[in-house]
């Protein structure tokens, strides 16, 4: 019996991924279909962020993938059709954000910590070596050193 | 003393920053439309769709373009409020029916009251598209000359309103 149920279940699965919709490649043009896959892998998805347009099921990632098709066959430029997406939903749709004064901090900001984590090391490093360094003893201080160090006779050493 | 001074002050700094990362909404993707022109368009009426409405014909107004759709749960927790603002008569309101059946759409607002001047159906989403729709309700105000001077995604809280569309609604209409 509970089998049977188990079974069941597992069936209903099937049947709902079997409705679930897919992407409707352009089977005519693998070429072309080729080119589409490969630039909206660039692209992030809006409704599912973390997922490319090229991954996403949602219907938004449908119709601007249709897009993309749609203007690759009209002899857009990936460039144009970037700036295309970027003019409507900003530079959140790249997966890579371009190089610019509100990007600075993104892409330089790890090389900063570094410079100033390495600096910090380096500053450390040379006023400990400051406070080690070696110095003669006083006279005082070598008197008190080979008092400690005699050996009294009959003795063992300490 | 002292040696505490700077671990703590680092300390200080990062939970600030992530106290304000917590307080983001990722899914709020600022848009690059905001004080850019309205992408034109021209579509059919929902109620009459042998008339059409272009975004061009409210030039010299002051007015909002909601984005809704039957389907669309997050409009429904939107919708009472809209209604009340529509009756306050502060900005007109035009809707923007996203990817809907023109059946469905009709039946919603003959069921729960129409906010709406009207409203135009984009029914394969493209309008949408280059407004930068990706979720809705959005809702754009867009000024006199035609440009887009807020974006509000998700519904609009009665906070926003009073906040934010009012106070804009009564400047640019000065």
């Amino acid at each position: 019996m509970k089998r049977v149920v188990v079974q069941l279940m597992l069936l209903s699965c099937l049947a709902f991924t079997a409705g679930a919709k897919e992407a409707q490649p352009d089977a005519a043009d693998p070429q072309l279909e080729k080119r589409v896959m490969k630039l909206s892998q660039e692209l992030r998805c809006l409704v599912c962020q973390n997922e490319t347009l090229a991954d996403s099921r949602a219907d938004l990632a449908e119709d601007l993938r249709s897009k993309i098709r749609e203007q690759m066959k009209a002899g857009k430029s990936d460039k144009e059709i970037v700036a295309f997406l970027t003019d409507r939903y900003g530079d959140f749709v790249l997966y890579r954000p371009p190089v610019k004064p509100t990007t600075y901090l993104l892409w330089f900001g790890p090389f900063v910590l570094l410079i100033a984590g390495l600096a910090l090391l380096f500053h450390y490093l040379k006023q400990r070596s400051e406070l080690i360094s070696e110095r003669p003893l006083s006279a005082e201080e070598r008197g008190r050193a080979e008092e400690l160090l005699r050996v009294e006779p009959g003795k063992e050493p300490a | 003393m002292s040696r505490y001074v700077i671990p703590l002050a680092i300390f200080i700094v990062l939970v600030v920053f992530l106290a304000i990362g917590l307080g983001h909404d990722p899914h709020e993707v600022p848009s690059p439309l905001i004080n850019k022109p309205a992408p034109a368009f021209q579509l059919p009426q929902l109620h009459d769709p042998t008339r059409t409405f272009s975004a061009q014909e409210m030039r010299g107004k002051v007015w909002l373009l909601n984005v809704w759709a039957s389907w669309c749960f997050s409009c429904r927790e939107e919708h009472p409020l809209l209604i009340e603002y529509a009756r306050s008569g502060a900005v007109p309101i035009y809707g923007l029916n996203h990817k809907d059946k023109r059946e469905d759409a009709l039946s919603w607002l003959s069921d729960l009251g129409n906010p709406y001047v009207l409203s135009a159906s984009d029914t394969d989403g493209r309008v949408s598209i280059d407004y930068g729709v990706y979720g809705a309700p959005e809702t754009y105000l867009i000024d006199r000359d035609g440009i887009i001077r807020f974006k509000q995604i998700g519904p609009i809280t009665p906070d926003v309103w009073q906040k934010t569309i009012l106070p804009l609604v009564k400047d640019l209409n000065k």
